[in-house]
């Protein structure tokens, strides 16, 4: 790693006071987990949860990342019989009180339904939440690290980190996996929270080389985010009402699912609808389904009554 | 050329004990009761920033007394420990005992290899969906772990404060009624403020992080409810 003070910034293993006679009973592959993880001042991971796992002799990037030769042949394997599950649209707009989230639940292979279940929505922390498109193992995997390493700071600093902070480190994890990403397993997330300082809600995207960008009103990503982002530019006002909000998401969704054949649309056989989620002071909150089903028949309703085609 | 005198194994062993202890006792003390709506820990603390109370996991909370470098590195080291075990497993398998049991033997290595023990005590609690369920193990200076049901009380005037409490504890009891008792257990007669206290509780049914700091406001509350009544 270039930096000593990234977040993956690699250190040495773990000390126990007692010199030799610690050193042998301690196992450094596993060492957070058969003795006390103690670590001398110079050696100290300090609040990063990706250092203390290096520090531990854990190699966090496996979690993750197949081999680079696995990876690659992944990607020649692109038009053959096998690929990797891949999330297809998120979106995420800022109304009055904060944010909402959205995504469908659909994860494809090629032309094939992989899952019908899939959460793309995640909440990252307290008052902020994750939400991912691209090669779905290695994001929900990026997704856990995320959630573990903002809790983890939270409760080894005493204080949460800003939501700037977090949007930070989101980008370095982004970045780790640039390599991958050059391989076809691409993970590009979209982070939005509510920020105590400020008292806004505010959304940050990613390219795949980790650099992350705010955005001022709303943004969609994968593959039918062009959708997405097209029906919420045409209704979306500064000032909207929480329910407003929420109508807009889930219409935005709708016409990603009309026009893209890898995102899933509401679902009223089997009773699966997209996940919806709101940010504000009071918290991440994922909606009930009854909600979102609702919400939906609404959407549908409108667009009956106007004579609009979906 | 200096030659070290022998000391026997046994004198090494009492002065080190009676050095610890005496750090600890300096202290003051650090009260954990189970109630029906959780785990109740309180302690006197005049800091607002510097804890003596704090969460290592969702179901799990650490207090220590003594020496505040000290504890402070063992709790980092026991978040590190819940962290690292939660995400190569899963939530679930983070348990208080095992953590409790890694506390020992680190306290237990450094009492007997070190020059210097820690002078601390430490409490891991861990509260269950029922409160049969409850757990709270105490740690002392030198690895001895010993397993409370009830309450638990740790720091100087130790003894004082077990006499007190085992009049007025009783499992049943309300979140709201066991803070002023809590209080009154620590303070004996004295009167302690909000402002002396740190508070914090592990709700019982909470979804998933069930740590929870009691700011001052509603400690206030809480103390001035059982004055009045």
């Amino acid at each position: 790693m270039s930096s000593d003070q990234g977040f993956f910034s690699d250190v040495r293993g773990p000390v126990v006071p007692g010199g030799g006679l610690g050193k042998l009973a301690w196992d450094h592959r596993d060492a957070s987990l058969g003795a006390l993880p103690v670590f001398t001042a110079t050696d100290d991971p300090g609040p990063s949860f990706g250092a203390l796992l290096s520090g531990v002799g854990r190699d966090w990037r496996s979690a993750w990342m197949p081999a680079a030769s696995a990876a690659g042949s992944l990607q020649q394997g692109r038009d053959r019989e096998f690929q990797a599950p891949h999330a297809t649209t998120v979106l995420a707009l800022r109304f009055k009180d904060g944010v909402v989230m959205a995504g469908d639940r659909r994860a494809t292979e090629g032309s094939f339904i992989a899952h019908r279940l899939m959460e793309k929505v995640l909440p990252a922390d307290r008052h902020s939440g994750v939400a991912i498109a691209g090669v779905a193992g290695p994001a929900t995997e990026m997704v856990k690290l995320f959630q573990t390493q903002l809790e983890h700071y939270e409760k080894v600093e005493g204080a949460e980190l800003s939501l700037e902070g977090k949007a930070n480190q989101l980008g370095q994890m982004v970045r780790e996996n640039l390599a991958m990403a050059m391989q076809g397993l691409v993970v590009v997330p979209l982070f939005a929270g509510y920020d105590l300082h400020r008292h806004v809600g505010r959304i940050f995207t990613y390219d795949v080389t980790g650099g992350h960008y705010e955005e001022l009103d709303f943004h969609a990503t994968g593959s039918g985010g062009r959708d997405a982002r097209a029906a919420v530019k045409a209704r979306w006002r500064w000032d909207l009402e929480r329910s407003d909000a929420i109508n807009l998401a889930v219409q935005a969704l709708y016409d990603a699912a009309d026009e893209d054949a890898a995102t899933g649309g509401p679902d009223a056989v089997r009773g699966i609808y997209p996940t919806v989620a709101v940010v504000t002071a009071a918290g991440f909150e994922k909606l009930g389904d009854e909600e979102v089903e609702q919400s939906f028949a609404e959407v549908i309703a409108s667009k009956r009554e106007s004579g609009r085609m979906p | 050329m200096t030659i070290p005198f022998y000391v026997a194994p046994e004198q090494l062993m009492k002065d080190r004990a009676e050095f610890a202890q005496k750090g600890i006792a300096r202290g003051r003390s650090l009260l954990a009761l189970t109630c029906s709506g959780g785990i109740l820990i309180v302690a006197e603390n005049p800091s607002r920033s510097l804890h003596k109370i704090s969460e290592i996991y969702d179901r799990i909370a650490f207090a220590g007394v003594g020496r505040y470098n000290e504890f402070d590195q063992l709790r980092v080291a026991g978040v590190r420990h819940a962290d690292t075990k939660g995400y190569a497993f899963s939530r679930d398998d983070v348990d208080a005992r095992a953590l409790a049991n890694l506390y020992a033997q680190f306290l237990g290595q450094v009492f007997t290899h070190e020059m210097k023990p820690l002078e601390v005590e430490i409490l891991v609690a861990e509260v269950g969906w029922e409160d049969s369920e409850d757990q709270m193990y105490e740690i002392a200076y030198d690895g001895t772990i010993s397993d409370r049901s009830g309450f638990a009380v740790l720091g100087g005037k130790n003894e004082e404060i077990v006499e007190r409490m085992q009049g007025v504890w009783s499992a049943s009891l309300s979140l709201d009624d066991a803070v002023p008792l809590a209080a009154e257990a620590l303070g004996g007669t004295r009167n302690l403020a909000p402002a002396d206290l740190e508070a914090a509780v592990l709700q019982r049914g909470a979804e998933r992080r069930a740590f929870r700091r009691i700011p001052d406001d509603e400690l206030a509350g809480l103390l001035g409810r059982k004055k009045s009544s």
